[in-house]
């Protein structure tokens, strides 16, 4: 038992458990405050999500929607982890995920162009925008983190001015990809059936699968990991083996970048979605990346549980009774418990100290029998 | 309990255990009041780790200890500290950004109204450094002073608490000549004034002249105590290793070949000062020699290493290995023409401490077709046949063999595992910065050996060291270096370590052609 909860993989996981438990807690704490008769239903609401629905077709067609949207959540928390492996702080994914929307949505709406031409220039977006960051850093050596909030915001109100172009006359939301460019949709490859006929979800679901096990696989296997992850462990070190390592920061947090821009295709080459083009911040999909990220343990394969489970009660959110609780209710909630995720670390550190105690305490008591018995005899 | 215990402290029958290894096993170590105790052992021994157990960093699974004859349990450093007892790590725990003062104040500041009281701090800290002649610049950063004042930095931040019990974990592997004899009468005077002093180290004569009685360990089990007036450093060495351990290099003449690394008129700027701390240096090292840059530590060598190895860029001046010029060459260039280097400081650059040892034994080497395939994947088992053949080729002891942390790695064995990466690359230039710190008696001679076949093997060697020791035994020729200029050469066989002292200390130089 004791070698188990030893075990890292196990810890993580246990710590990400418990971040969620207290994230409902405390999420159900805050209902209560506001509002005791409904906290018990409201906190329900939000866990199950699509269950709230009786019929079976109405649940799968929900939980399609909700895998629609985690799949670019995995991206998102894949640009980020991926950069932490080499120990940069890839912040800049909100703005490099919103240079992915405008992207993909220009090309698409503006020039009617096929999805995987859409979805390669928001890629290549992304990847742009990771790289100035990037650059920045390795040859002027500002801080990622600085570079990359204020990428954030030129990125928004670039995105927002291009947008206007595209937009339904009538409305801030841009038109619609469906109707405009049926080329420009994602292929459903027929899953859709599979989901009550869910429109939106097809290849992106299934990408973003192949994808965070391409990046496990980028990491753990080959070359470029070894380094990658050398230069996260100790940089003056990797310079001493002659890794590039202004190299490896561009490339990095280009990859960062190309991952966060693909993850905003991954969603509005569907047309679940529409842009508002007076959006005033950033959207919080790059921002829930960074709590998907810890959530998932900084694994790639952890990452897509996470995701899935975030995009989950954000989602049930918005099943909780308005008519008792008023409209932000849904994302105050899923964002106290997104919040908690990002102690999972701490949880872990917690834990350890425990296991440690709790076998000094064991160990101890052996001893005194031991003693005891001896003197018995 | 009517009369004083007359022990500080009682480690009794302690253990301590981690994945795969016994680091302590049944031992006692028994520290009289006032006196300067010596703890010896090999590599990987289990000193750092007993140290570490009576400072409450770990936890013992068996064993008692008692502080002044009263039973205690330390399970947390604070407990330590409030028992009296400090120590100097192996590897210092300062903050690197903060200054001196900062640093000795640190955990235990004085606010009023939450603001820092520094002033009484530094009178303190001052009257403490003037007393025991603990030279510090109160106000310099951390990463811009010398080890020496890093430690001396440490050893204030144990006076400044009252610490009475000092842990010493090997304070003297980083210091120079000069600086050693300074700390030994340092100790001296501390244990003078009733302070119990443990101190380990692998340099039999240090213990021979400041202990007073030494412990000796060997592969976590405790082997026993003696009184140093009693003993030989010969006695010591085999109750250490268990066998007779050769003081002496031996080695035949150099048959020396083609140069091998020319340097012309380097400059290399400094990181502290606006003058270069290299400057204007020229050498020349020839197939099957062994070339010794010696002096104080400070004086450039640092600086003269990274302008060598590419790690810092040449103000001015050129390189040239086998003939090509090499000056603006990158790292990796330099490492694929030949170039090795066992550096300085192995937590900074030597290792990933967060890789395994495995890893870390590729990490010159992992981007070779033995070890990654054309598609860019590792071939783990061939890395793993790799390591495990290093591991046993140089008795590089851990827990856990190949797959051990290299953070869970005894210093010294830490240090084993560089030198092999190094030395099995099949260098033409072996530059070897102070190879042997850390390392015990056997590991020594063993380096020693490693680098004389190298030269007998027809390459180059540029050593630096701040041994005395190994400055007179090891090369074929000494170059002095002060101040950033070489000002003498000297031949090892011919010259006395009084002169040697002279030309480090600056007090004697001679034009030196290149
Ligand atoms: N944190 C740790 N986790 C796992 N194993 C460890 C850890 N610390 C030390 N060890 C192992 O315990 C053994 C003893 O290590 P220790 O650091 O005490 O040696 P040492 O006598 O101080 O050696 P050196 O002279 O090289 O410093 C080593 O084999 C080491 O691999
Ligand atoms: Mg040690």
């Amino acid at each position: 038992m004791k070698k188990i909860l030893k075990n890292d993989g196990v810890q993580s996981l246990l710590a990400s458990l418990i971040c969620i438990l207290l994230g409902l807690l405390i999420g159900y704490v805050v209902l209560l405050f506001i509002e005791p008769s409904g906290a018990g239903e409201a906190i329900k609401a939000v866990i199950k999500n699509f269950l709230t629905y009786n019929k079976k077709e109405s649940q799968l067609k929900y939980l399609g929607n909700t895998l629609v949207k985690a799949a670019p959540l995995v991206m998102c928390s894949l640009s980020i982890l991926f950069s932490y492996k080499v120990g940069l702080f890839n912040i800049g994914a909100a703005g490099q995920y919103c240079i992915g929307i405008a992207c993909s949505l220009y090309c698409a709406l503006a020039l009617k162009l096929p999805w995987w031409v859409c979805t390669l220039v928001a890629v290549l977006g992304g990847a742009l925008a990771g790289s100035i960051s990037g650059l920045l850093k390795a040859y002027c050596n500002v801080n990622e983190v600085i570079s990359g909030i204020m990428l954030n915001w030129i990125i928004l109100y670039g995105t927002n001015m291009l947008l206007t172009n595209v937009k339904e006359a009538t409305s801030p939301y841009t038109k619609e990809v469906a109707r405009t460019s049926a080329a420009s949709l994602l292929p459903t490859l027929g899953l859709g059936k599979f989901f009550n006929n869910n429109k939106y979800v097809g290849v992106s679901v299934i990408a973003a699968v192949v994808i965070a096990v391409i990046v496990w696989v980028v990491l753990e296997k080959t070359r470029f990991g070894y380094e990658l992850r050398a230069t996260g462990g100790n940089k003056n070190a990797a310079k001493y083996a002659g890794m590039a390592e202004k190299r490896n920061i561009i490339v990095t947090l280009a990859i960062s970048g190309a991952l966060a821009g693909l993850g905003a295709a991954m969603l509005y080459l569907t047309s679940y979605e529409q842009w508002n083009c007076s959006t005033s911040s950033v959207p919080g999909m790059g921002f829930n990346g960074i709590a998907a990220a810890f959530l998932g343990g900084l694994n790639p394969i952890g990452a897509i549980l996470s995701s899935f489970f975030i995009q989950h009660i954000t989602a049930g959110g918005a099943y909780v009774d308005k008519k008792i609780y008023c409209a932000q209710i849904s994302d105050l909630i899923s964002s106290i418990i997104i919040y908690l995720c990002g102690f999972v670390f701490f949880m872990k550190l917690m834990m350890n100290k425990r296991i440690a105690k709790q076998e000094e305490r064991a160990q101890k008591a052996l001893a005194k029998k031991a003693a005891e018995g001896g003197k018995e005899q | 309990m009517s009369t004083p215990s007359p022990y500080a402290i009682e480690m009794l029958h302690i253990t301590k255990r981690f994945p795969g290894i016994i680091a302590n096993d049944d031992v006692t170590l028994q520290l009289k009041q006032g006196e300067i105790h010596a703890l010896l052992g090999e590599n990987g021994a289990g000193k750092s780790t007993l140290m570490s157990v009576l400072f409450g960093l770990y936890q013992p699974e068996e064993g008692e200890i008692y502080v002044k004859g009263k039973k205690v349990e330390i399970n947390d450093p604070n407990v330590a500290n409030e028992l009296g007892i400090g120590m100097v790590h192996q590897h210092f725990k300062l903050v690197e950004c903060f200054t001196v003062l900062d640093n000795i104040i640190l955990g235990v500041e004085t606010t009023k109204g939450g603001f820092l009281q520094k002033d009484e701090a530094r009178k303190k800290v001052m009257a403490l450094s003037e007393k025991y002649g603990l030279r510090v610049d109160p106000d310099a950063k951390i990463q811009d002073i010398t080890v020496g004042m890093q430690q001396r930095t440490e050893i204030l931040k144990m006076l400044y608490r009252d610490n009475e019990i000092l842990i010493f974990d090997e304070p003297t592997a980083v210091l120079t000549p000069q600086e050693i004899e300074e700390l030994m009468q340092i100790m001296k005077n501390l244990a003078a004034e009733g302070k119990s002093i443990l101190f380990i180290s692998h340099k039999l004569a240090e213990i021979m002249a400041v202990a007073d009685r030494c412990s000796v360990l060997r592969k976590g089990k405790y082997i026993g105590t003696v009184e140093t007036k009693n003993t030989t450093m010969e006695e010591l060495s085999a109750m250490m290793v268990g066998r007779n351990v050769n003081f002496h290099v031996e080695k035949g003449e150099a048959k020396v070949g083609k140069p091998v690394l020319e340097v012309r008129n380097m400059s290399v700027a400094s990181k502290v000062h606006k003058n270069n701390a290299v400057k204007n240096v020229s050498l020349t090292v020839h197939a099957g020699e062994i070339v010794c840059i010696a002096g104080i530590d400070g004086n450039g060598q640092t600086e003269f290493v990274y302008g060598l190895t590419g790690l810092e860029p040449l103000v001015s001046g050129s390189v040239k290995m086998l003939g090509e010029d090499i000056t603006k060459a990158k790292i990796r260039e330099r490492s694929l023409k030949g170039m090795s280097h066992i550096p300085e400081d192995r937590h900074k650059h030597g290792l990933v401490l967060d890789y395994s040892l495995e890893d870390n034994l590729v990490l010159q080497r992992y981007f070779e077709p033995e070890f990654t395939n054309k598609a860019g994947f590792l071939r783990r088992d061939n890395i793993r046949k790799y390591a495990e053949k290093l591991i046993a080729e140089y008795d590089i002891r851990s827990g856990q063999g190949p797959v051990t942390k290299a953070r869970a790695m005894s210093g010294g064995n830490q240090q084993k595992a560089i030198i092999a990466r190094e030395i099995d690359k099949g260098p033409e230039l072996l530059v070897a910065v102070q190879p042997t710190r850390g390392l015990d008696v056997g590991a020594i001679e063993g380096v020693h050996k490693s680098l004389i076949s190298q030269r007998d093997a027809g390459k180059a060697v540029l050593l630096v060291s701040l041994e005395l020791d190994e400055v007179m035994d090891v090369p074929d020729r000494i170059l002095v270096m002060y101040e950033g200029e070489i000002v003498g050469e000297l031949d090892p066989k011919k010259t006395t370590q009084e002169e040697l002292g002279l030309y480090m200390a600056g007090a004697k130089r001679d034009e030196v052609k290149a």
